[in-house]
């Protein structure tokens, strides 16, 4: 029998949708900040927006890990493809902002877009990363409606040519998201039929299923 | 204890310290980031937050302790400092950041001192706090409750 408590039964068939298509299409973001704190902080905004994320301490291990010292190429020491630079603008040795002039300098990786953070409002440190080419400056202490509206961002730029799949994808992330926090959903034993069937259910059923709910 | 007494004098004991500036907003955004997959999201955060201004507090002594004080230096370090009480909602802590600034700006070491001072003091304070909430939600999920989440 179909679960009546609508959101619930369209989560099984999402998270298997997210199985499937998540892993093709999950953006990798490289993290950049000196900050022990505020590394942990960011990964975990990343992570829960469903993103891969590869943090470092520094723009040297930056640089390192975009292969910039050695190999022409936007992947990462792990083979993954970068598809955004996250990076701090206050850092000892080199800064956020010597960092992205680098990145932009790089034919390998200037298509890469980099965000720059601080804590700080100084609005000629603002103009001079935007005019070198940085797509966003954010204030610190970040918040998870920045980090999602950055995803959101990328998301459009690349893989302009399957917006059905990333559309699925933010759904699902967004549901998966409310189904962990819904720890209390009120069903019972009898409503839900955790069987193949209903876990593998179609996306028009889903749809429908959705609407009712 | 009763367990819906515990989460009684857990929200009353969040609610003080919103009330009296000790956290802010982003603790709250901080809290929001933990579920099921990382329960012990905060716990780690604040952690990380608790080691890090140690080591701060400690190189500022030092550093204001030399005959000429590098007051980049010193500016460094309460720039960091700033930023993590920062990441992670000690309100109070960060406030006091900024007269800091100031006081090194004007490369005056007496004032610089006053300063560090009361840092301390805010940073005992807060770590007190947090690790007596942290205790109350401990006490909470041993006597099989659940913690409330307070907006």
């Amino acid at each position: 029998m179909r679960c009546r408590f609508g959101d619930t039964e369209t989560h099984f068939g999402v998270l298997v949708l997210i199985q499937v298509m998540g892993m093709a299409q999950e953006l990798h973001v490289l993290a950049v900040d000196d900050s022990l704190v505020d590394r942990k902080v960011i990964e975990r905004l990343l992570k829960i927006s469903c993103c891969k994320v590869t943090a470092v301490e520094s723009g040297r291990r930056a640089l390192q890990y975009l292969g910039l010292d050695g190999e022409k190429s936007s992947m990462g020491i792990d083979g993954l493809k970068v598809n955004l630079i996250l990076t701090d603008y206050s850092m000892p040795g080199m800064t956020g902002y010597e960092l992205l002039k680098k990145i932009k300098e790089s034919s390998a990786l200037s298509k890469i877009p980099v965000v720059i953070m601080s804590s700080e409002k100084i609005l000629p440190r603002i103009d001079r990363c935007l005019e070198e080419g940085a797509e966003e400056f954010l204030l610190k202490p970040v918040k998870l409606s920045d980090v999602k509206r950055l995803r959101d961002f990328i998301l459009r730029g690349e893989g302009d040519d399957d917006k059905l799949t990333d559309k699925k994808i933010k759904e699902a992330c967004s549901r998966k998201r409310k189904f962990q926090d819904d720890s209390t959903t009120q069903v019972t034993a009898h409503d839900i039929e955790s069987s193949p069937e209903s876990s593998a259910s179609s996306e028009s059923q889903q749809q429908k299923q959705s609407k009712i709910g | 204890m009763e367990v819906v007494q515990l989460q009684r004098s857990f929200v009353e004991y969040m609610d003080s310290l919103f009330r009296e500036g000790f956290l802010d907003a982003q603790f709250s955004q901080l809290q929001q980031l933990q579920d099921d997959s990382n329960p012990d999201f905060v716990v780690e955060v604040v952690s990380l937050f608790f080691e890090d201004s140690e080591r701060l507090l400690n190189d500022l002594t030092m550093a204001l302790d030399q005959p000429n004080v590098d007051f980049k230096q010193v500016d460094a370090h309460v720039h960091q400092l700033k930023g993590s009480s920062s990441s992670v909602g000690a309100q109070r802590v960060k406030n006091c950041c900024i007269p800091f600034r100031n006081c090194c700006e004007e490369q005056n070491t007496e004032a610089c001192l006053r300063c560090l001072q009361q840092i301390k003091q805010e940073y005992l304070l807060v770590k007190n706090k947090l690790q007596t909430l942290f205790d109350l939600e401990q006490q909470i999920v041993a006597a099989g409750g659940a913690i409330p989440m307070v907006q």
